[in-house]
């Protein structure tokens, strides 16, 4: 079954997952990663025409020379240098690892950049797309090949709670024990989708919005049952607000 | 069950900071050496680590803090779990005098493998040729072996300008990096299970084997040796070898009389076939300049003896080469 996500169970008993890239993201950092291929060829041409005021023979000769030795080099040397990234990767918050989450080798770099070959027939990376596409680990033939793996890794951004819950007056916290319960029995993914669901509240229809909060109300009910006189009296968006209140603000 | 997240957070950042901090050091570079207590620490540092991811995982909003704590673990297991040897220090000399040769006698069977599916290919192209010569069109991909051997052998013996003047160092770079182009495309294809690296052998092999008749039928052995052999002794043992690393790769996927897991099969040879496609870009430099700066030169500027000579000569240090360079260090050792 296809995932986007590799989970690694260590020999200690520690499970981490790793968020797979998909061929699309793949395919967006890939052109950068052109664009600076090409950005670099042109500026080396143009260093190495200045050869050609001693010999317009050896100038073209270096200029077929440093062109493959771009195209072939480029995504092997940044990957090792900036341990599996290039910039098209760096950019968009990519990164060749191991397939079993182990260093990186030099060799399987190579592999990985030399498949390419394959991978980018008959244009576009077209069998390398359909590979992703179809393998479990969104691996294209060179990833295969060479055990690897490409995740990414989003940056998060801090959100400023203050505002999203300012001036709201928040009954659960009468009740510490259960606060802990809840933290503790929802999951960092449901405790997001609630986050999500507040800040994107304005772009709801309307209708919509009442049915989601009185849905999302009733499942947290189901996990945690706060009594009736810290609940009396406030919507379910209120009540959703003061979930997420317990779970993302820092209490000191 | 965390309690106090921020005292929890307050604790353990330092250790997670003294962890990431011997990451970095790891990673940057490749020669550095924990001693047994730095490594003790190391140790200690990662199984904490993950204890408290552990933890964190029952804490159901704070999100940032495990996956900060996942790719901290992640890549201390990744550095503790690795087995494999550390890449040391290229030693260019070293690597092609021993690791190439050793490396290509331990995969020899995939390099008869390569050998025999091109002189089926030779056969099947010299065939085609002797029983229709009017195939020569389909055969040849370029147009100037499809005309007739006698009359290009007359034009070139009596060129009295030299054809390459002016740009012989460009033509040479070419031919480098198209045969390297070629060389790495046999050895993907491997990906196919092998059958990608059959077929460019074998279209290899035909090519050669039609141009190789068309010319002796012709009366133009002579000709064709000399003009053949001095930089075809080492490019076609080139494109051999990166058949060899092809059909080592369509072996490792088929996994024939192997029980281990495709994956350690993949990683047994990884080494092996990037060490196989680098001594081939090495030996095509070679090549490609011995194809622009003599190869391309014939009777009367340069006698068919000598080229036949140096070929023969160059052919004999390659097979020398490769059947017994890298041994005696390795009984040393």
């Amino acid at each position: 079954m296809k995932t986007n996500s590799l989970l690694i169970k260590t020999p200690e008993g520690i499970v981490f997952s790793l968020m797979l890239a998909g061929p699309v993201t793949r395919f967006l950092a890939w052109t950068v990663d052109l664009a600076c291929i090409s950005a670099m060829t042109t500026a080396a041409s143009i260093a190495v025409s200045l050869l050609g005021l001693i010999s317009s023979d050896f100038a073209w000769a270096m200029m077929v020379l440093v062109f493959f030795a771009i195209s072939i080099g480029y995504g092997m040397l940044t990957e090792w240098l900036w341990r599996g990234q290039t910039l098209g990767k760096r950019l968009l918050h990519l990164r060749v690892m191991d397939e079993q989450g182990l260093r990186l080798q030099p060799s399987q770099i190579v592999i990985r950049n030399l498949l390419r070959f394959v991978d980018s027939l008959p244009a576009f990376y077209l069998v390398g797309g359909i590979a992703c596409l179809s393998s479990r680990r969104s691996q294209r033939l060179g990833d295969f090949a060479a055990n690897t793996i490409v995740i990414r890794h989003p940056q998060i951004a801090k959100l400023d709670l203050d505002q999203l819950l300012a001036g709201k007056f928040n009954s659960f916290l009468k009740h510490p024990h259960l606060a802990a319960r809840l933290r503790q029995n929802v999951s960092p993914q449901t405790a997001g989708v609630a986050l999500q669901a507040l800040l994107r509240r304005e772009d709801l229809d309307p209708v919509a919005r009442v049915e989601l909060f009185s849905e999302m109300t009733s499942f947290f009910r189901s996990l945690v049952e706060f009594p009736p006189e810290a609940t009396e009296g406030i919507s379910d968006e209120q009540y959703i607000r003061n979930i997420v209140d317990i779970l993302f603000r820092d209490k000191t | 069950m965390i309690i106090d997240l921020n005292k929890f957070v307050t604790e353990e950042r330092p250790h997670w900071n003294a962890l990431d901090e011997i990451l970095a050091r790891l990673e940057e570079d490749p020669g550095y050496r924990l001693d047994l207590d730095q490594a003790r620490r190391f140790h200690y540092l990662y199984e904490r680590a993950s204890a408290d991811l552990a933890k964190i995982a029952t804490f159901s909003s704070e999100l940032e803090i495990r996956r900060y704590l996942e790719s901290l673990v992640a890549r201390a297991y990744g550095e503790i779990h690795e087995t494999r040897k550390r890449p040391h220090r290229f030693a260019p000399v070293e690597w092609f005098f021993q690791t190439f040769p050793r490396t290509f006698r331990r995969q020899i069977n995939a390099f008869w493998l390569s050998l025999a599916v091109t002189l089926v290919g030779c056969a099947f192209g010299g065939a085609a040729i002797a029983l229709d010569p009017a195939a020569k069109e389909a055969l040849m991909p370029f147009s100037h072996l499809q005309g007739d051997p006698g009359e290009r052998v007359a034009r070139e013996e009596q060129a009295q300008e030299d054809r390459l003047s002016g740009r012989k160092a460009t033509f040479s770079s070419f031919l480098m990096t198209h045969n390297t182009k070629v060389s790495i495309l046999t050895l993907a294809m491997g990906i196919t299970w092998g059958v990608g690296t059959v077929i460019l052998l074998f279209y290899n092999g035909v090519i050669l084997g039609a141009v190789s008749l068309d010319y002796i039928l012709a009366g133009k052995t002579a000709f064709l040796v000399g003009w053949l052999l001095p930089h075809g002794a080492v490019e076609i043992p080139s494109i051999l070898i990166a058949g060899q690393a092809g059909l080592l790769l369509g072996r490792t996927l088929i996994g024939r009389d192997d029980r281990q897991p495709l994956q350690l099969r993949l990683r047994g040879i990884s080494r092996d076939l990037v060490t196989l496609i680098t001594g081939v870009a090495v030996l095509l430099v070679w090549a490609g300049f011995i194809e622009s700066f003599l190869s391309q030169y014939h009777e009367p500027v340069i006698p068919y003896s000598i080229k036949i000579g140096f070929g023969v000569v160059e052919i004999t240090l390659l097979a020398v080469f490769l059947a017994r360079s890298g041994r005696k260090e390795k009984n040393e050792n």
